[in-house]
């Protein structure tokens, strides 16, 4: 296997972006990506496009062909694959396109996500972001998304004695780095008072707890790392991967507080980059609800199981704490487009270990971490973003 | 929903019919074709059970955003139900106020309308939870 | 012996007093509700109906014997809201309680008397040896329209009879039925709410044939009002009951037992079974029983019922009492009313 690297990053504005549609963001960030990688679009061998739902949320599906075609690279009759797995659909889609590379199948990959989530209304977005629960045995009887990750956060709550208080500090750390990023959703910050009395959605869960709805995509191209110097003056190498899964039903997991698939993925990405959880200097996490933060930087292990809400609160997860935590905003701030996430996750950290991230930007970041999962967390997955100099 | 998807759960919605694996015991629901533990052992013997209609709350929920069809009961509680039988499951728990219902309160199934298909369509019947009252 | 091996009622737990029905339509609900002699209606929650009800009815009267509910050869539902128009309710609650396949089953449409009809259905078949069981329910959500009389006692609740021969706890001596065609009371297809002859339900329709049937059934049998520790009438409201009672030579304490209108309201083809399992809630060994059951259309269903020994080893505390449904309520405003009720018009998705 080879090493891999990073060599462009590209994404469009979150948001809603009413004007564009689907075809047209999936080509913007693939287009600034290119451009970014200093490369020729003849180079590329295949494409992966990580989405969740443009079947449903479009009614388009064969999106790998659509978004190849309008690239301008259909007479090349390149390899196209679309990748599903809910929220998780951009990080799987690097993770396969991160297989191709390292085996020597392909040199040159791009990799994109993308979500058009606007061109419904609310109602019809949020049953897609339910059926990435079970729906037989979950959202038919009434379970939405959020009341999901409620019932967990209620329980993380009896368990460790997490407050709602810390759950609204993510949310306002979270507002507090998307009002510097230019790209975000949301440019507003937040206090905690105003996260604790915005009207319950499902409790403890509250308006302010939750990420929004956006559209958006991002993408990155990917070389083999012995190439990677030619094309660009800081690579980012992709150090560690890991990918697993979980019972797709929250009530069957071992421990509803505990993201086994996020433990599985990220202790193969920490064995396989050679490293300790200690050594990450910031991190990405699918911050979908404050909750999620939360457990996740518990399961990633940057904090101890349990104290993922104290350390938050303490600040240990802003800019001079232990370990920063979504400079980007993350989904709360930055925006979802489900499909998407995953791979802005990594354009971020990529910005950052260049040291382009600007007002935003963590000092000394030279490892970064990113989980992206779908549904409640039955599927996970973890790179490890290293800067070498 | 399509007709069939419901009509063929009926079993397991109405009267809780999971599986238990007749290699390790252990008690499933919803039914499983195949034991996460027993893997190939299992094959042909995950038998039918019917699981006991009791539990206690895992976790609750009070939803003021509702799932479609469900904007009529908003608020209601949603659980995850630890059953006496081992598996959890989800539900909704009613005939109560939310301040009734704690982490690890007793639960019993009851029978009631999960949905409907619009005005004309098929009604959809099956579990959902109460709380367990001292009678008098 | 025919008769009774088990039993067992439902009422959902909400509550609406006259008074606050009657405010909403500008007069004093609470004298209204005094002259009908009704304290409170039940009213079903928003994932209730007739089905619902029946299989809650019907588990309860399961949970008190342990008999295979496969051995149950047939299932009558009687109702007038069934939730189908057409597609039974007696088939869900067959699979409900796992008395499928090898059953008849069928809903049941006499106004109030529907479910009754039921219990002479099974009674017939038990008796022919055709069945070893039959199961006959009467469970209504029944509806008044908003601002008529029948809002202030329409109400919703169910029971269900488990008729067969075997530990019988309570026999059925005889039964007797008055039927006549008289238009006091009905819905026309494709109606939400029923419609009614007013005053004309009293006499020609309710009395004509609650104590026609009560008086021929008496006779049959030989017996006069003073043979029966109970008795229960149908009881569209508090009063009429106790008036019928009363010209038939009946005392008070007779009907007390069985008239839960005044706390629940009317719960049509329940009403005279949910009197009937709050009757037998607390008879002992030997209590005689007269039920009269009233459907508008018009017709009674006189049932002569005495209590056998095998009550005293049947499990009644295996499911809740009528006493713990009329204890075990909450009273709703007429806006969360409306909104039980399905009345609030929302936004389509």
């Amino acid at each position: 296997m080879r090493d891999v690297a990073i060599i462009g990053i590209g994404m469009t504005k979150f948001g809603e972006l009413w004007e564009k549609s689907f075809r047209e963001i999936g080509i913007e960030a693939g287009l600034r990506a290119i451009e970014d990688a200093k490369i020729s679009g003849d180079l590329l061998d295949a494409l992966y496009v990580g989405n969740m739902s443009a079947g449903k949320l479009i009614e388009q599906e064969h999106v790998s062909s659509l978004i190849l075609d309008y690239s301008g690279y259909s007479s090349k009759h390149l390899p196209a694959v679309r990748v599903e797995a809910a929220s998780a659909s951009g990080g799987v889609a690097l993770y396969e396109a991160y297989l191709a590379v390292a085996s020597g199948m392909y040199d040159f990959v791009m990799v994109g996500g993308a979500e058009k989530m606007t061109d419904v209304g609310d109602a019809e977005a949020n049953r897609e972001l339910c059926s990435t629960a079970d729906n037989e045995w979950e959202s038919i009887f009434g379970a939405t998304y959020a009341s999901l990750f409620a019932m967990l956060a209620r329980r993380h709550m009896y368990e460790y004695g997490t407050t709602e208080e810390q759950m609204a500090h993510v949310a306002v750390k979270n507002h507090k780095f998307a009002s510097k990023n230019p790209v975000a959703h949301f440019k507003n910050t937040l206090t905690v008072e105003q996260v604790l009395t915005s009207s319950p959605v499902a409790t403890p869960i509250k308006t302010l707890d939750c990420a929004p709805v956006s559209d958006g995509a991002a993408a990155v191209v990917l070389c083999p790392w012995d190439h990677a110097r030619k094309f660009c003056d800081t690579p980012i190498k992709i150090a560690g991967v890991g990918l697993a899964t979980d019972t797709i039903a929250l009530h069957s997991r071992r421990d509803i507080c505990t993201m086994d698939a996020v433990v599985r993925a990220s202790s193969k990405a920490y064995h396989m980059a050679r490293i300790g959880p200690k050594e990450v200097n910031l991190a990405e996490v699918h911050d979908c609800y404050t909750i999620a933060e939360i457990v996740e930087i518990e399961d990633l292990r940057l904090v101890k199981k349990g104290e993922g809400g104290k350390a938050t609160a303490e600040g240990q997860t802003d800019i001079g704490g232990k370990v920063v935590v979504n400079p980007s905003g993350g989904l709360k701030g930055r925006g979802q487009p489900p499909g998407a996430v995953g791979i802005a996750q990594v354009v971020e950290i990529v910005q950052q270990l260049r040291g382009e991230a600007k007002e935003r930007q963590v000092p000394g970041a030279n490892v970064g971490i990113t989980l992206n999962i779908g549904g409640t967390g039955a599927t996970a997955f973890v790179s490890i973003l290293k800067r070498e100099n | 929903m399509q007709i069939p998807r419901f009509w063929r759960q009926i079993p397991n919605r109405y009267n809780l019919i999971g599986v238990q694996c007749e290699n390790c015991k252990k008690v499933y629901f919803p039914p499983r074709i195949v034991c996460p533990d027993c893997h190939r052992l299992s094959i042909g013997k995950m038998k039918q059970y019917k699981l006991s209609d009791k539990g206690v709350v895992h976790s609750y929920t009070v939803i003021y955003e509702p799932a479609e069809g469900f904007e009529n009961q908003v608020p209601y509680i949603m659980a995850i139900i630890q059953l006496e039988d081992g598996p959890r499951i989800t539900a909704q728990i009613v005939d109560c106020n939310p301040e009734e219902v704690k982490i690890g309160s007793r639960v019993e199934m009851v029978f009631r309308r999960l949905g409907e298909d619009g005005k004309a369509g098929i009604i959809y019947y099956g579990y959902k939870f109460a709380l367990v009252k001292t009678q008098t | 012996m025919v008769g009774i091996v088990s039993y067992g009622g439902y009422v959902p737990r909400y509550r609406i007093t006259p008074a606050e029905i009657g405010a909403v339509w500008g007069i004093d609900g609470k004298s209204y509700g005094e002259s009908l002699g009704v304290k409170a209606k039940s009213v079903p929650g928003a994932d209730e109906d007739t089905i619902t009800i029946a299989v809650a009815a019907a588990r309860n009267a399961l949970k008190r014997v342990s008999i295979n509910p496969k051995d149950i050869g047939a299932i009558y539902c009687g109702s007038e809201s069934h939730p189908y128009a057409v597609k039974p309710t007696a088939t869900v609650v067959a699979e409900a309680i796992g008395a499928t396949p090898d059953l008849t089953a069928a809903d049941y449409e006499f106004a109030c008397k529907a479910g009754t009809a039921g219990i002479q259905t099974c009674m017939g078949l038990v008796k022919s040896g055709m069945i070893k069981y039959g199961l006959a329910i009467g469970s209504d959500t029944s509806q008044g329209a908003p601002g008529d009389p029948l809002e202030y006692t329409a109400s919703a609740g169910g029971a269900a009879l488990l008729i067969g021969n075997e530990k019988v706890v309570a026999e059925i001596n005889r039964t007797y039925s008055f039927t006549t065609d008289t238009p006091d009371f009905w819905r026309r297809e494709g109606q939400m709410y029923p419609s009614h002859g007013g005053r004309f339900t009293g006499e020609p329709a309710y009395f004509r044939h609650v104590l026609t049937c009560a008086k021929k059934l008496m006779e049959m049998q030989g017996t006069k009002p003073e043979d029966y520790q109970y008795a229960i009438f149908h009881q569209p409201n508090g009063r009429f009951p106790r008036r019928a009672g009363k010209m038939l030579g009946f005392k008070d304490e007779q009907i007390n037992q069985g008239l839960l209108t005044p706390y629940i309201g009317n719960t049509y083809s329940g009403a005279v079974m949910l009197g009937l399992c709050s009757v037998l809630d607390v008879a002992k060994p030997g209590d005689r029983i007269l039920a009269v059951a009233f459907g508008s259309g018009a017709g009674s269903d006189g049932f002569d019922i005495t209590v056998t020994d095998e009550i005293q080893n049947f499990k009644r505390e295996n499911a809740p009492l009528i006493r713990h449904y009329i204890e075990n309520a909450v009273e709703v405003n007429y806006a969360i009313y409306t909104k039980l009720k399905h009345q609030i018009i929302l936004r389509e998705e």
